[in-house]
């Protein structure tokens, strides 16, 4: 802890960077889930073919996606977007199974209401289905911005920021307060991640505690 | 591309790919071993019990924050080098999804077979071990075999602080700047977890009772 008190301008430096590494994927990848959930909620072909792909993707190692990404995409190793776009497809991977489940739950008799009250696909999604499924969409959401918290650390092996780099400083120069100093952030990061999405889910949710 | 994965010369020696993949093999293998040791009794017993349930799952989330590797150097750090820090930081990985599994596995048992058992007489060790643990075990499957693709694919880091592993071909090659090996590692680590999973997934259809069975789905998740 001494560490953190000792160094709190560079503590707090990695602690924006670890942030933004870890927010902007899971933001990017939740946006980019709901269509692709709900594709997989539709039609079985579209689940039979994402399913699998989502289960492979999440066994390729972190290290190893990170140090392809600049290749396959052409930018410099120690570029920001090779931490976010594995982050990203790992969010995807996680959250289309998250958002598909979501929607497959809603109840039939829900949704034949409210086309009876002659509500258009689009509105009915964005006021009836997503809503309903938001409780469990949520519950994805709070696993992948955990995993990603703590999967951001791994850049720093290949020289990228974030609290990982307290970590490889730490080791090369024997320093165990370091390490444990980032480990601290992380996992104080995660915790309030994870309570912060917990509470918006209960805010945004409220009928979901009505008459218990 | 796959230049490097198909070379003769990388496929033999004492650093050549089936070394390096015996010795993934052999780290995800006995965590998972230790891990289950560890983690399977936890959850049955707090979920046989009912007790300390929020215990169980508050230390799984704690526990799934933990960046390995951090525990990784710092386990590093304070016993040295070697397989012993590996083991430390994979178990701790390994534990969270396992004990979940366990534990939500035992509580969702029907309580009125629960009741029947000790109805016909047998005592709790019997309940626990021969009615809620079978009957649990689909889910504890499902635990574990998260577990396992975890560990698969976090054992590589291994190679960070000098152990063996794919992890290595990542490594080495990164020093290097050998795409062609970093590519190897990596598509090496990611058939290893398919065929790992699938093992575990032929372990689970002769281990759980064709009673079980979701009609249909064949198990798979």
């Amino acid at each position: 802890m001494t560490w953190i008190l000792e160094n709190w301008v560079r503590f707090w430096e990695v602690t924006e960077v670890h942030l933004r590494l870890s927010v902007v994927p899971v933001l990017i990848g939740f946006v980019l889930s709901i269509p692709l959930g709900w594709l997989a909620s539709r039609s079985s072909t579209t689940r039979a073919i994402l399913f699998p792909l989502a289960n492979i993707l999440f066994t390729i190692p972190s290290i190893a996606l990170i140090v392809i990404t600049p290749v396959l995409i052409g930018v410099k190793i120690l570029d920001e977007i090779n931490v976010i776009v594995p982050l990203v497809i790992y969010t995807v991977a996680l959250m289309v199974r998250s958002v598909a489940d979501a929607l497959s739950a809603v109840p039939g008799n829900v949704t034949a209401a409210a086309n009876a009250m002659g509500y258009r696909p689009l509105r009915r999604f964005l006021t009836v289905d997503f809503p309903l499924a938001l409780p469990v969409t949520i519950a994805g959401l709070r696993v992948a911005t955990v995993s990603n918290i703590s999967m951001v650390s791994v850049g720093a092996l290949v020289g990228l920021g974030g609290y990982g780099q307290l970590f490889t400083e730490g080791y090369q120069t024997d320093n165990t307060d370091k390490v444990l100093a980032g480990l601290i952030g992380t996992v104080v990061l995660a915790v309030l991640a994870d309570g912060l999405l917990l509470l918006a889910g209960r805010l945004l949710t409220p009928w979901a505690r009505a008459g218990r | 591309m796959g230049g490097w994965l198909f070379d003769p010369a990388h496929w033999s020696g004492s650093t050549g790919i089936p070394v390096r993949l015996v010795e993934h093999l052999g780290y995800t293998l006995l965590t998972l071993l230790i891990a289950a040791v560890i983690a399977i009794p936890l959850g049955a017993f707090v979920g046989h019990t009912g007790k300390g349930g929020f215990v169980i799952v508050g230390l799984s989330n704690a526990l799934r924050a933990l960046p390995t590797t951090a525990v990784l150097i710092l386990v590093v750090l304070w016993a040295g080098l070697g397989d012993f820090p590996v083991y430390v930081a994979l178990v701790l990985l390994a534990i969270p999804p396992i004990m979940a599994g366990t534990y939500a596995g035992v509580r969702a048992v029907d309580p009125v077979t629960v009741d029947a058992a000790r109805g016909v007489g047998m005592r709790e060790s019997g309940v626990l071990l021969r009615v809620e643990i079978p009957n649990a075990l689909p889910l504890i499957y499902g635990g574990f075999r998260g577990a396992a693709l975890q560990v698969v694919a976090t054992a590589t880091i291994a190679a960070y602080t000098g152990a063996g592993g794919l992890g290595r071909l990542v490594f080495d090659g990164l020093a290097l700047q050998e795409f062609g090996q970093m590519l190897a590692g990596a598509v090496l680590v990611a058939l290893l977890a398919v065929l790992v999973d699938l093992g575990f997934a032929g372990l689970q259809r002769l281990t759980v009772s064709p009673g079980l069975r979701p009609a249909g789905t064949g198990g798979k998740r």
